[in-house]
């Protein structure tokens, strides 16, 4: 009975075991291997350099300025994305009727893709000329036509792209949230009613909140790991074909450029690569405990 | 035209871009009577007709069969990739190759092909292709850009063309009004699409004969201060719509004067009629002189072929022999310089107006991004461009790091060559 449920385990695991290992733990030593070799437009090379690619994309300044703005993009798209989502939830939670209808609305953005996103919000509603919408409503007011995506002082780029991801992530998080919120026991804000708390900040802040401890944690994780994965917007907002501009560039374009663009060098890419994934562990292992993820009340 | 002319002038300036890679096929024909196929890859043009003139000239060979590829997208990228592997193309059309291409042992040495009529091939786009003193690449037709501008809007605010840098400066602000800019070089201020070409206009080069760094002069900084001036003067049109390579920034009377392609030229024509100029990128400082890139496919074929004689015997016939064949996919399906000399003189399209000024800029003014020019040091100096424009940033202070930067690839590829 044994072997035979081996068997069985084998041939169900085997052929997805078989893809993980072939396309992706393989790929990812042979570029943590690459990654010591200089491999100028080649993944066989045979010059072994050492640290070389390291020393050299940690004293690049393109590199380490595209971790900065990394760190830039997270301090806004986390807590905005987090406070909007949460708050279109409490919204849609309260509502009596009509509730699964602006729950679908507000989580219909999750199915567009980044790419169209990105293409709708630089070609039509932050283009920089009189006729683009923004424009058009600051022209309303009185105000001249804004370049949105190419002035950086001030840096409005952030607004487009940090508002594009917000459009298309918070109907998801909503969603967590709103699941949260329905776990919360009612008897909960009766009693508060009783003990003379008044609706709406002080209940929010003294039950809600506690109570969603959990998704919350499990909210900003999430956003933390989807905003290093960040490129489809920026790339598709930002770049042109002749390359993309030195602000508001991500780790993952930099070494996009680096390694599989005309620049074909393999080795600083994938020693660019592997250096991202040490701070993604760092970052993650961190707030994880900073977050106390996985204790319980009773673990103090 | 469409991104296709963008990607072509690359050569001039750097890197491609775009996520939609795709591929898409077409059969000239079967096997030829060798029984050997060749696969052959370009990139998708935007003229109507160009990809059909394509399939007609591979099935008109006879020696093999020639199965040609259209492939839209990031081509430069999809081509850099397919090299590494062996179901890549035998024979392709290339954005260079590059120094790396050609080090690494990717493409073929195609110098004996063009031994009795190398001196018919444009030496401008011949040049980049060359090293070591021998030819990678066959160019196909000669691309470049210039400067559009509209006589009327000229004419109104008493504006001449302008003739030197600091007289475009000061046209582009007089052009300025609350509708209208000045001047349009580009959603990001001109840092991607000119490259190098203010430096040259300054009387340098990107890198010199002897292959050192060809800007490390005061009279760089000077030149790419007078290009954050347009910005800060708000001449600039940023943000269109459509970016530099189409004209319809001009053509809307977004901007007076915008830096776009010869491609351009027959829209821009047929929409303007005559209310319309060309000129040079033009000259700064008493050293200085206009500047024009030239760019240029050049057909290539892939070391890791098996049918590398077969692919080269290909190229010949197309791009060295059949004469007839170039001249009619230079010109009569989009707007091209052909690359043969002898091709370029007889094309009457090519000896009127403004597209005859276009070949005159090219002849006089032309140079092609040298082959030492390698994508690491393009994104430095692209890097520094885009902060001495829109943010301000010193050029002196910039332009040394790049010098570094730039310095150092150089000597990169040349201990490569040490070694290779």
């Amino acid at each position: 009975m044994r072997r035979r449920g081996t068997l069985w385990f084998w041939v169900f695991v085997g052929p997805f075991a078989a893809g993980l290992a072939l396309f992706t733990y393989v790929p990812l030593l042979w570029s943590v291997g690459l990654s010591f070799f200089d491999a100028h437009n080649t993944v066989t090379p045979t010059h072994f350099i050492g640290l070389d690619n390291y020393t050299a994309m940690l004293r690049d300044d393109a590199f380490v300025g595209s971790l900065r703005t990394f760190l830039v993009f997270t301090a806004f798209i986390v807590p905005a994305t987090y406070v909007f989502s949460l708050s279109l939830a409490l919204m849609v939670n309260r509502l009596t009727y009509a509730r699964a209808f602006f729950r679908s609305v507000f989580f219909l953005p999750a199915a567009c893709s980044y790419v169209v996103a990105a293409l709708v919000w630089k070609m039509s509603l932050f283009n920089g000329v009189r006729f683009g919408l923004a424009n058009t409503v600051l022209g309303w007011f009185g105000g001249a036509p804004v370049a949105w995506l190419s002035t950086t002082d001030p840096p409005w780029y952030w607004l487009v792209i940090v508002t594009v991801r917000l459009w298309l992530q918070a109907g998801f998080y909503m969603i967590l949230f709103l699941a949260g919120l329905q776990r919360i026991d009612p008897v909960l804000y009766e009693a508060a009613a009783v003990d003379g708390a008044r609706p709406g900040w002080t209940v929010l802040r003294h039950i809600t909140l506690p109570q969603l401890r959990a998704t919350s944690v499990a909210v900003v994780l999430l956003l933390v790991i989807n905003a290093f994965q960040a490129f489809d917007e920026f790339y598709n907002l930002l770049s042109d074909a002749r390359g993309y501009p030195p602000y508001a560039r991500p780790p993952l374009v930099y070494l996009y450029y680096t390694a599989l663009g005309q620049g074909q060098n393999l080795g600083s890419g994938s020693a660019g690569a592997v250096i991202l994934a040490l701070v993604i562990a760092v970052v993650t292992v961190g707030q994880a405990r900073w977050l106390k993820l996985g204790r319980t009340d009773a673990d103090g | 035209m469409t991104m296709s002319r963008r990607a072509l002038l690359a050569a001039a300036a750097g890197t491609g871009a775009g996520l939609l890679a795709g591929c898409g096929s077409n059969t000239g024909r079967g096997d030829g009577g060798s029984g050997v196929t060749l696969a052959q890859w370009y990139h998708q043009y935007g003229e109507p007709g160009t990809e059909q003139a394509v399939e007609r000239y591979a099935a008109a060979y006879k020696k093999a069969g020639v199965k040609v590829q259209w492939r839209p997208g990031n081509y430069d990228q999809q081509t850099a990739a397919a090299l590494l592997t062996d179901s890549g193309p035998d024979v392709f059309e290339v954005n260079g190759p590059t120094i790396d291409q050609i080090q690494g042992g990717q493409v073929v040495d195609l110098s004996d092909l063009l031994k009795d009529v190398k001196d018919d091939f444009n030496p401008a786009v011949l040049a980049p292709k060359t090293y070591d003193g021998r030819i990678w690449g066959i160019p196909q037709v000669i691309d470049m850009q210039l400067l559009y501008y509209r006589k009327s809007l000229l004419k109104d605010a008493g504006v001449e063309p302008p003739a030197t840098l600091d007289a475009l400066v000061d046209a582009a602000r007089k052009l300025t009004d609350s509708k209208v800019k000045g001047l349009f070089l580009g959603n990001d201020g001109g840092a991607g699409v000119l490259g190098g070409t203010p430096l040259y206009a300054a009387g340098l080069q990107l890198v010199t004969e002897d292959g050192k760094v060809g800007f490390d002069d005061p009279a760089a900084a000077r030149t790419l201060g007078k290009l954050h001036q347009l910005y800060a003067d708000q001449s600039l049109l940023l943000g269109a719509p459509a970016d530099w390579s189409d004209p319809s920034a001009l053509l809307q009377e977004l901007t007076a004067m915008q830096w776009s392609g010869l491609w351009a030229l027959p829209q821009v024509r047929k929409e303007l009629g005559d209310d319309f100029g060309v000129l040079p990128f033009p000259g700064d400082g008493g050293q200085g002189k206009p500047a024009v890139p030239v760019g240029a496919y050049g057909a290539a074929v892939s070391a890791r072929s098996r049918h590398k004689d077969a692919a080269k015997e290909f190229v010949k016939w197309l791009w060295v022999e059949r004469t007839d064949y170039q001249e009619d996919f230079a010109l009569s399906y989009g707007f091209h310089i052909p690359a043969r000399i002898s091709l370029a003189r007889k094309a009457t399209r090519l000896q009127n107006g403004p597209a005859a000024d276009a070949v005159r800029f090219t002849t006089d003014h032309g140079y092609a991004q040298p082959l030492l020019w390698t994508p690491a040091a393009q994104t430095a100096y692209q890097d520094a461009l885009s902060r001495i424009i829109r943010s301000g940033a010193n050029p002196e202070n910039e332009l040394r790091a790049v010098v570094r930067k730039v310095a150092g690839e150089l000597n990169r590829v040349k201990n490569a060559k040490k070694t290779s």
